[in-house]
């Protein structure tokens, strides 16, 4: 009998060869990579998740290539937490989300960066654009992932989803500096998962058949949907596993928990109907700034509030959105964070209407406790046409977008220094 | 607590006082109907902090008490119930169940004390004055599509209600806006009414009154402070709070030189619209009037759907012109003309426009433009 053979890609020349199962031999006879993948359904699959590798510090890095070797750690302030930690800031035991002080106790000699969100932020939109040549159906999940549906491309490319997907990994690499990790699955959810396997720089597979084996040993909380709160819930009723959910069956899930019920049979029978939604980029617009020492009142507040306004407008005119809410964060001194939202109509993407909206919002919480965390934003967003119009009540709501207009020009000319509103004027 | 009455004359009760109740609420007691009997009636509250109302129905009381109820579950209950004869109401020693019982229906219901139940304050309504039921209908009919569901701009939540003087004569004056159109509409000034703030109605409260009102032929009695108003309706007393902010200088927008008049039939002219903005995409609803010397042509064009237009013969003589309108604005307010001739004075197309009853001064209705 002839022994089974299944396909196996090299993720550095391309070559795709099918390879008896039998065949252990670690390195690309084309090229002599080790950075080979070798998978059973590897040709047949379409639906990828692609993140990119500690994304910030990686930018961060490009920039700056004195600091390779070194542990990076983007983050803002004195007290901020950690946004990003390159791999050897990694080996430290430092994480994302980590508070600053403590990354620092873990790795002394890590070098911080204040991230510059505006750089990550153009370099995301070069990896999504290189992204749409692979595929038109990109749906991007933050500034630094994205799914990507590569079903019926073959014919197109040349080349099956799988050695597509290889190319774009190379191609980014050598030409943004960065690095991602891939996840080729039948379905979002578990594309999504197989990009955790095998980080960084990673290329992972989980095919049909693989289905049970990938998720049974996983916690319930690395399924779609499940927070904190229905974990809880999960675990209280005796689930601690994926296969523990899939164990107990449809009919008894659907009679505990309703639609949910439904939703989490199916994510643990590994199903997945969500389609790739190539326009859902970018549902709200924000920025928020913890302060060096905690802030109580209006008028100290305010001063923060206004440059995060205008930061956020900026980047509502320069994606060509406006939002139809306006939402403030806040996070007071015992880290509890909490948001209060409100309508605004006509819709705006005015850093004024935002600031005063904001405001409004703050007004009967700003005496009430110190917070270290403000934050504003953007969402419900919409196209710009019809908003920032004066109406009936607001004849000079069209006269600020005036204003605003003009600011926007002359600081696109001579710089953001340039020109600058009354409330932003800091003499120095 | 013990009486029984006529399920007709509950079921109406009910149906008011369920009505303010809010279907979602977080404190259990905002639920619950107040049913108190004494000297053979029964008095039904309900409110909702903001809106509180009070209705009596005569009862026979057997012996007298006080508890609070789920009204929508006994606004159900009663309206379920055969349509003719008598339901009985029996409360226990501890006031904690009312048993419901009329033929062979039997409910027991869960009540909650009337000592948590929330009053508003007593406070004065030192403005008291009479209005016509009709003319309290026209008042709010004429105006309240206009109000604003925005939340930034609170104080258009609602009409604005005042004292102002047209011309010589003293008037009651009843102004709604969202922003985009803008009714104002009057009426001579009530005995009594002269000297009352302005004060900005709720859309709840006008919604529920005009409601009351539908009902009634008679005379409501209207009582205000700066903070508060009173409907006193036949059996009904509606009181609410006001919304506390300074209704915009409305007079400002209202355009004075619009020179270029347009005279149409108004339920033609609304008709056509109508029709013609069967085509209009979903998102703006717009049409577009075409006027020239004599003729008007209603058309309206969309990406998906295709285009359609409509030509009306009308009354103008001024320079040809293009104006767009969202369809649904015109529509609320083509509908509230009851005359032969609907007027629209405009200034150019991307100004507003004023829109009157050309037989009827006391309705004004100002509508922006849109572009097309």
């Amino acid at each position: 009998m002839e022994a089974a053979e299944i396909p196996r890609l090299c993720r550095d020349c391309g070559d795709l060869r099918p390879v008896s199962l039998t065949d252990h031999r670690s390195r690309c006879p084309n090229c002599g990579s080790p950075r080979l993948i070798a998978h059973a359904e590897l040709t047949d699959l379409s639906i990828a998740h692609i993140d990119c590798d500690a994304f910030y510090a990686t930018v961060e890095k490009r920039e700056d290539p004195s600091l390779i070797e070194k542990p990076v750690i983007v983050g803002g302030g004195r007290r901020g937490v950690v946004s990003a930690a390159c791999y050897v800031a990694r080996r430290f035991g430092v994480r994302s989300a980590m508070p600053m002080f403590k990354a620092l106790s873990l790795c002394p000699d890590a070098v911080v960066i204040r991230p510059r969100m505006e750089l990550y932020a153009q370099v995301g939109r070069q990896v999504r654009a290189i992204m749409r040549d692979a595929t038109p159906l990109v749906e991007a999940l933050s500034i630094d992932e994205a799914f990507l549906d590569l079903t019926g491309t073959a014919k197109l490319h040349r080349a099956v989803p799988a050695e597509t997907l290889a190319k774009l990994a190379r191609q980014i690499e050598a030409e943004l500096g960065v690095t991602v990790s891939i996840g080729l699955a039948p379905n979002k959810f578990l594309a999504k998962m197989a990009s955790e396997i095998d980080k960084p720089r990673g290329f992972a597979v989980v095919g049909r058949n693989d289905i049970r084996a990938f998720l049974d040993p996983q916690p319930i909380r690395a399924l779609w949907g499940v927070g904190p709160k229905l974990e809880e819930k999960l675990q209280r009723d005796g689930y601690k596993t994926i296969g523990d959910l899939f164990a107990v069956g449809r009919d008894r899930l659907i009679e505990r928990y309703g639609s949910t019920g439904l939703h989490l049979s199916q994510l643990a029978a590994g199903e997945d109907a969500r389609k790739i939604e190539p326009g859902r980029e970018s549902k709200s617009v924000s920025a928020e700034t913890t302060f060096n020492n905690d802030l109580i009142g209006a008028e100290a507040l305010h001063a923060e509030l206004w440059p995060l306004a205008e930061k956020v407008s900026r980047r509502m005119k320069r994606e060509n959105v406006a939002a139809r809410t306006i939402v403030l964060t806040l996070r007071t001194t015992k880290f509890k964070r909490f948001s209060r939202r409100i309508g605004v109509q006509p819709p705006t993407q005015l850093a004024t209407v935002l600031f005063e909206t904001a405001q409004k919002l703050l007004a009967p919480l700003a005496d009430a406790e110190p917070y270290r965390l403000i934050g504003v934003g953007g969402t419900d967003l919409v196209p710009p046409e019809g908003a920032d119009t004066s109406d009936l009540v607001d004849p000079t709501r069209g006269r600020t977008a005036a204003v605003e207009r003009a600011i926007d020009a002359l600081r696109a000319k001579h710089g953001n220094a340039s020109i600058t509103k009354g409330r932003g004027f800091k003499p120095t | 607590m013990k009486f029984s009455i006529e399920r007709a004359a509950l079921l109406r009760a009910l149906a008011h006082v369920q009505s303010v109740v809010e279907r979602r609420n977080t404190i259990p007691i905002l639920s619950n109907v107040m049913l108190k009997a004494e000297k053979g009636e029964l008095s039904l509250s309900a409110t909702d902090m903001d809106l509180e109302i009070l209705e009596t129905v005569p009862a026979e009381v057997s012996s007298g008490g006080a508890t609070t109820a789920p009204a929508h579950t006994l606004y159900d209950i009663v309206r379920k119930l055969p349509d003719k004869g008598a339901v009985e109401f029996e409360s226990n020693g501890e006031q904690t169940t009312l048993s419901v019982r009329a033929g062979r229906s039997n409910f027991k219901l869960g009540c909650l004390p009337t000592e948590d139940f929330p009053q508003m304050a007593g406070s004065s309504l030192p403005h008291a004055f009479e209005l016509g039921a009709s003319d309290l209908k026209t008042l709010i009919d004429r105006a309240r599509f206009a109000i604003s569901t925005e939340e930034t701009r609170y104080y258009l939540n609602g009409i604005y209600l005042h004292a102002a003087k047209s011309g010589d004569v003293a008037v009651l004056r009843a102004v709604a806006t969202d922003g985009h159109r803008l009714a104002r509409v009057e009426m001579p000034l009530p005995d009594g009414a002269g000297k009352m703030p302005g004060i900005i109605v709720p859309r709840k409260t006008v919604a529920e009154i005009r409601k009351l009102i539908e009902e009634s032929n008679g005379s409501i009695g209207v009582s205000l402070s700066d903070t508060k108003i009173r409907f006193a309706v036949d059996d009904v007393v509606l009181t609410s709070k006001l919304i506390d902010g300074t209704f915009p200088d409305y007079e400002r927008v209202i355009p004075s030189g619009n020179d270029k008049v347009l005279e149409v039939d108004p339920r033609t002219f609304a008709q056509a619209v109508d029709r013609v903005a069967t085509i209009a995409t979903e998102k703006t609803r717009a049409v577009k009037l075409s006027i020239d010397r004599g003729q008007l042509t209603v058309s309206a064009n969309s990406p998906e759907s295709g285009s359609a237009s409509e030509e009306l013969e009308v009354n103008y003589s001024a320079t040809p012109l293009e104006i767009g309108f969202n369809s649904r604005y015109l529509l609320d307010i083509t509908q509230q003309i009851e005359g032969d001739g609907c007027r629209l004075l405009i200034a150019d197309s991307a100004s507003p426009t004023v829109i009157r009853d050309t037989s009827d001064a006391s309705a004004l209705y100002v509508l922006m433009p849109m572009r097309v």
